[in-house]
């Protein structure tokens, strides 16, 4: 529906020496295509697919960002998007100003944003400095009260980007129970997110976008487990040139199942194997490889060391220890304190969701990184 | 209230949209007016200095000069300041509203409204600081024993809505046309920087000698808001066809901005 022109970035010089070369072949890139779902009155719909699937391209298109090429969009009821929290936030203002500004760019009326300051600010928890400038708050509170804001929105419509994404885990819990009343009032939700917990709480319906086309439609828990078994995408780690003049040197790293099969999305049941593969030149010596696994936030979880003895190594990570999210590979081959041969620094991205742990009931609730291991006596 | 959401082919102003959203114009200003003078001693005190030492500045070098030549019914300090207001309004939209597009790039990549807002508030803005300048303006205008004519009550309205207009469709076309070519962000400021010297800003019009630079000035945009503005005060006859010109000349440029920012905006989210 949308055709993205390659080159995006013009100068006037650029269009001059245009205009003077003979016209080549554009190359048309269409971001989505033939894509059609009804929507009804009080859904709550989660589009989920990987990166570069067209999600947020559909999202500009409903939110009239960027017209479509082609094609329509038929809507009763006022549409509000949020494609990122505190839209026009702007630092030299106070907090009462930027609510206001906010707000209002939203689409929210000045009398609806009054009716709701109050409520808003209690929600947010920014009351002592909500007449200090922007730039002095730290960017928690600016979060707080940009997600204040937002959940005060009374449009019928609401279409909603991986905003939660963000924010410390009480505050998230909150926005999304927040967001549940919205769509028990009967208003429509659109919520894009690559968090599958979230968007199995959140939403009743689903939408799985493949290539810019829809691929699977309908309850959403069909449609996470068909985004999850489809998931195996590359998560491996592979560089185009293996690094040369070192006695070791990493190959290839890959992310498996318990099939062998290369995979990026687990379940806390499944088992993880990271496959390490190396080019060694130089035999004999003590190399040794360290493997940290990270968080989203790029926090290390854990660490693991093994000497290398052979051409590939594999790291298998248990059943029920990680917890719920995404996580990644920091590692390098070294002989301890003497020299470090190479470095592969966060590849290898892999998601894990939780299906069975006790604690999905919580919701979006942090419950850390790994399942602890203790007993209750 | 239904509505659809397709490739935009007919063109239209979108007045309707706009009167939906005219809460934000307020906003738009209020926050440009906010930040423009947060954290500054004087605040908008500016809006009022600005004219008032270019006013100075000019009548110690220039005053005397072109006084001696030329036939001003008002002393040169009124003439200067009355010329600098209205050229403050234009020079300051022109640049807000020019950059307003690329300024306001992560709003409008994120959210939808229509454009035109952003530009027209950035106008709003100067309106506002002209206003700040004029409460000066009437005191000056009693120290040097002028007053306005009763026609003024006419015509100062008037020379800032031609002015507005004037700001307003080059403004336009400049926003449109600075989000898709980052050049004009250096253009401007030259472009006007010279075009204060084609105003008839710190010289009266019929002081120019050359016929043919005479005629090419006719055209410029703000001539006629400034000569409206002047006359408000001197009563004096106003030259028609250059009046004629200018007018023709705004009028061509608020259709032509309009109609170039209406055709290329649905694609601002992309190129900002």
């Amino acid at each position: 529906m949308i055709n993205h022109e390659l080159n995006h970035y013009l100068s006037l010089r650029d269009t001059i020496v245009n205009a003077f070369k003979p016209k080549s072949s554009k190359e048309v890139f269409y971001a989505l295509k033939d894509v059609s779902f009804d929507v009804m009155q009080g859904d709550s719909i989660g589009i989920i697919g990987k990166n570069g699937a067209g999600k947020s391209t559909l999202l500009k298109i409903l939110s009239k960002i960027t017209p479509p090429s082609e094609g329509k969009i038929i809507s009763r009821g006022r549409i509000a998007s949020l494609l990122e929290v505190g839209t026009g936030f702007h630092p030299e203002l106070s907090g009462r100003e930027n609510v206001f500004m906010n707000g209002s760019i939203l689409g929210m009326r000045r009398a609806e944003i009054l009716k709701n300051f109050d409520a808003i600010v209690d929600f947010s928890g920014v009351e002592k400095f909500i007449d200090t400038p922007l730039k002095h708050y730290s960017s928690g509170m600016q979060l707080r009260l940009a997600f204040a804001v937002a959940a005060f929105l009374e449009n019928e419509i609401l279409i909603i980007d991986e905003v939660l994404a963000v924010g410390d885990a009480e505050f998230q819990k909150k926005c999304l129970g927040k967001m549940k009343d919205v769509t028990s009032n009967g208003r429509t939700i659109l919520f894009v997110s690559h968090n599958m917990a979230a968007v199995k709480a959140l939403c009743s319906k689903g939408i799985f976008m493949a290539n810019g086309q829809v691929t699977a439609n309908g309850h959403i828990e069909e449609v996470v487990n068909e985004y999850l078994s489809l998931g195996h995408s590359t998560s491996a780690y592979a560089p185009e040139v293996i690094k040369a003049d070192v006695d070791i040197a990493i190959k290839k790293i890959e992310v498996l199942n318990e099939l062998g099969t290369s995979c990026s999305h687990f379940t806390c049941d499944d088992l993880i194997n990271i496959k390490f593969d190396f080019e060694i030149r130089s035999i004999n010596q003590p190399y040794s490889l360290f493997v940290i696994i990270k968080d989203k936030y790029g926090v290390p979880v854990f660490s693991a060391e093994q000497f290398i003895k052979q051409n590939s190594l594999v790291l298998k990570i248990n059943k029920m220890f990680l917890t719920r999210g995404s996580y990644h590979i920091h590692c390098f081959v070294h002989i301890p304190k003497i020299k470090q041969f190479d470095i592969a620094e966060d590849v290898c991205y892999f998601d894990i969701v939780d299906v069975s742990s006790p604690f999905i009931i919580h919701g979006e609730y942090d419950y850390g990184n790994v399942f602890g291991n203790y007993q209750w006596d | 209230m239904e509505f659809e959401i397709k490739s935009k082919n007919k063109f239209s102003l979108g007045l309707k949209e706009l009167w939906e959203y005219r809460e934000l114009f307020y906003f738009f200003t209020w926050r440009d007016i906010k930040v423009k003078y947060k954290q500054t001693f004087l605040g908008i005190l500016w809006a009022v200095f600005q004219p008032m030492i270019m006013t100075i500045l000019f009548t110690l070098g220039f005053g005397k000069l072109i006084s001696d030549s030329s036939v001003l019914n008002i002393p040169y300090p009124v003439f200067a300041l009355s010329g600098f207001m209205l050229w403050n309004v234009f020079s300051s939209g022109l640049t807000n509203a020019g950059n307003s597009m690329v300024n306001n790039a992560s709003i409008i990549k994120k959210i939808y409204f229509p454009r035109l807002i952003v530009p027209i508030s950035s106008i709003l803005v100067s309106l506002i600081d002209f206003m700040m300048a004029f409460i000066v303006f009437v005191p000056v205008l009693y120290y040097y024993h002028c007053s306005f004519k009763l026609s003024a009550f006419l015509f100062v309205p008037l020379s800032l809505l031609l002015c507005s207009i004037a700001t307003f469709g080059l403004g336009t076309f400049l926003a449109a046309v600075n989000i898709k070519y980052r050049d004009f962000r250096y253009i401007l400021p030259f472009f006007i920087q010279a075009l204060l010297f084609l105003t008839p800003v710190i010289y009266p019009l019929n002081k120019v000698s050359n016929k043919f630079f005479a005629f090419v000035l006719q055209f410029n945009p703000m001539n006629a808001p400034i000569e409206f503005f002047r006359f408000g005060i001197t009563g004096e006859s106003l030259n028609y066809y250059s009046i004629f010109y200018s007018i023709l000349c705004s009028s061509i440029l608020l259709i032509a901005g309009i109609i170039y920012f209406r055709k290329t905006e649905s694609y601002f989210a992309d190129l900002a």
